[in-house]
This record gives structure tokens, C-alpha cells and sequence, in this order.
């Protein structure tokens, strides 16, 4: 468990570095160890594909974040004063803990959920499904309906890209104007 | 090939490129195939084809990338990985219900087992690859101002 806290508190500090560096890059580099550390958490807390899934993301959007920031003109705004975002933040923090205070007695200890449902994936997917990978066999097989809304939204994501940047069908302003005359 | 005027980045990251894509790319690969047998599966091991592909699109220029995958390849493959996802979920009212795992799950830890779960994992793969690789080549390498040059 030692482990455990020392990776939340470097994922604490990389968020604080984020938030607070001047720099663009830095910013989006330390939002990235940030991932790591999460991507390292999940390994210890014994959830392989749950880990490797965030580090290949956190390196897909990295590259994202990189190429789509440092070519833009970010202008820094600083608008207002700073004590009403201060005292938001503190007051958003504090109803945060009250409210933490009163529930986490209430939450299942750490490793016996509450719910049966998984004790019966665990003891008997390898002889329904055939899959080894206990995690294949919960999205694919049992729990398939949510992978199928997955699909369509990445469906859908792939249908709205191209047709924003498709090429054929653009217009010119004044066409467009000439067929609204008519 | 590598003269100063060619796009993309210096000479030596084109070489590592050279060396690296395609083992990036095999190892997606073996990702999406092996999702019933050990760790990953198929938005894991399609994410990383993807980032194959943004690995030779980022060292050479989109141009070279543009040639091979053309943003109509794009959406064909999105459209079959999806339509595929369909088929296997319609495919198990042959056995009773919707997604039902109609085919049998012979040994396990066998490349052929576990039933239609390697199929989905295939289908969900190519959904996931077609939309990242979209979604990087909209959000990062066209330009909002006026009219793509380089239009595949």
C-alpha cells in the first residue's frame, strides 16, 4: 500500500505542476506523468488491461494535446479578480470532504464488493465463455450490449470527423448566397 | 528521399521510424488477437495500430501517410468493423438470443477458443483504429483556414 500512496501523492503534485506552470509544453508533459502514474496505480492494483488500456491512451492523446497546442496562438487572459475562483475552489473543497466524511464508512471494504454478480463471472466464465481473460469475456460476452454502444459511438465519432473534413460538398460563401436568393 | 525540402522530421527519426512502425504495428496486432487469451483486447491493441500509423504520419508528413490510407479506406474500414460487431451480435438469435456466444469454446488458452469472443475483438479493433486515427488526422494535421492542400 506504500506504493499506492506515494504514486496518488506524485500524481497530486504532477496535477499541481499543470495547473500552475506558465508554459504550454510543461503543462501538457506533466498532465502526461500524471497518466503514467495512474497507468502505474492501476498495475498495482492488479488490473493489467485496465492499465495498459490508459497507457495507450494517455500516449494517444499526449501526441494530441502536443501537435494541438503548440502550433495554436494560445492567448492568456487573465480577466477578474482572484479571490472569487479561490474562494469557489475552497468552498467546492470543503463541501467535497463533508460530504466524504459522511459516506466512506458507508462503502464496501476494498476487495469484497457487494455486489454477487461478479463472484459468479470469476467462478464460472472460464467454463461458459472459453476466454482466459476474464475481462474479454465480461465485455464480449456478458456485459456485450455496453461494447455495442461503445462501437457505435466511436462509429458515430468516425462519421462526424469525415464529414466535417471531407472535401467534396464545400461551398463557396457567395454560391451559397445565390441558391439562398432563389 | 531525405533531402531538407521533403516534410516530416530529420533524417534520424526517419530511420528509427522505419525500424519501429512496423514492430508498433505487429505488436497492436498481437494485442487484438490474443484479447481472450492474456491482457488487452481490441480498443487496447486498436488504439496502438493507430498510433502506429500517427508514428509514420508524424516522422514523414501526411503526404506519405495520405498515399497508402486515403480518409475513404478510413470510413470503410470503420463501417465493416462496426458492421461486423452487428452481424456477431444478430448472428446469436441462430442459437436462441441476441450476442449469444453460439460458437463452441473449445480448449482455453488456444489462439482458436473462447467462441465468437476473438471475432468481436477483431470487429471492435477496426472501429477503433478507423475513429483515432480520424479523429488525430481532423484534429491535428488539417487546417481550419480555408482549403486543404493536401486533400488525399
Amino acid at each position: 500500500m506504500l506504493a499506492l500512496y506515494i504514486l496518488l501523492t506524485f500524481m497530486i503534485i504532477g496535477a499541481v505542476v499543470a495547473v500552475q506552470v506558465k508554459d504550454v509544453l510543461s503543462s501538457v508533459i506533466a498532465l502526461g506523468a500524471v497518466g503514467l502514474g495512474l497507468c502505474l496505480v492501476f498495475l498495482i492494483l492488479k488490473a493489467p488491461d485496465v492499465a495498459i488500456t490508459q497507457l495507450v491512451v494517455e500516449i494517444l492523446s499526449l501526441i494530441i494535446l502536443i501537435r494541438a497546442t503548440l502550433k495554436r496562438d494560445l492567448p492568456h487572459v487573465p480577466s477578474g479578480g482572484w479571490w472569487i475562483p479561490t474562494a469557489a475552489g475552497i468552498g467546492f473543497a470543503a463541501i467535497l470532504l463533508l460530504v466524504a466524511v459522511r459516506c466512506f464508512p458507508d462503502l464496501p471494504v476494498f476487495g469484497e464488493p457487494k455486489l454477487r454478480v461478479a463472484q459468479h463471472y470469476l467462478n464460472s466464465g472460464l467454463e461458459e465463455t472459453g476466454a482466459t481473460n476474464l475481462v474479454a469475456s465480461v465485455i464480449l460476452d456478458y456485459r456485450a450490449f455496453d461494447t455495442l454502444g461503445e462501437v457505435t459511438v466511436l462509429f458515430a465519432v468516425v462519421v462526424a470527423v469525415l464529414v466535417i473534413a471531407r472535401p467534396v460538398g464545400r461551398k463557396k460563401l457567395d454560391q451559397v448566397e445565390e441558391e439562398f436568393d432563389e | 528521399m531525405n533531402s531538407d525540402h521533403s516534410p516530416g522530421m530529420t533524417i534520424i527519426v526517419k530511420t528509427v521510424t522505419r525500424l519501429t512502425a512496423w514492430l508498433i504495428l505487429l505488436y497492436g496486432i498481437h494485442i487484438i488477437l490474443h484479447g481472450h487469451v492474456s491482457v488487452g483486447g481490441g480498443f487496447a491493441g486498436g488504439v496502438i495500430v493507430a498510433l502506429s500509423f500517427i508514428h509514420l504520419m508524424l516522422a514523414y508528413g501526411k503526404e506519405m501517410v495520405f498515399k497508402r490510407i486515403s480518409k475513404r479506406r478510413i470510413s470503410v474500414w470503420a463501417t465493416v468493423g462496426a458492421l461486423m460487431f452487428l452481424a456477431i451480435a444478430l448472428a446469436g438469435w441462430t442459437d436462441g438470443y441476441f450476442f449469444r456466444n453460439f460458437l463452441p469454446p473449445e480448449q482455453p488458452f488456444h489462439l482458436f477458443s473462447a467462441g465468437t469472443i476473438p471475432l468481436g475483438d477483431i470487429a471492435i479493433s477496426l472501429v477503433v483504429w478507423a475513429g483515432l486515427f480520424a479523429v488525430f488526422v481532423a484534429l491535428v494535421m488539417l487546417r481550419p483556414d480555408g482549403e486543404d492542400k493536401n486533400e488525399p
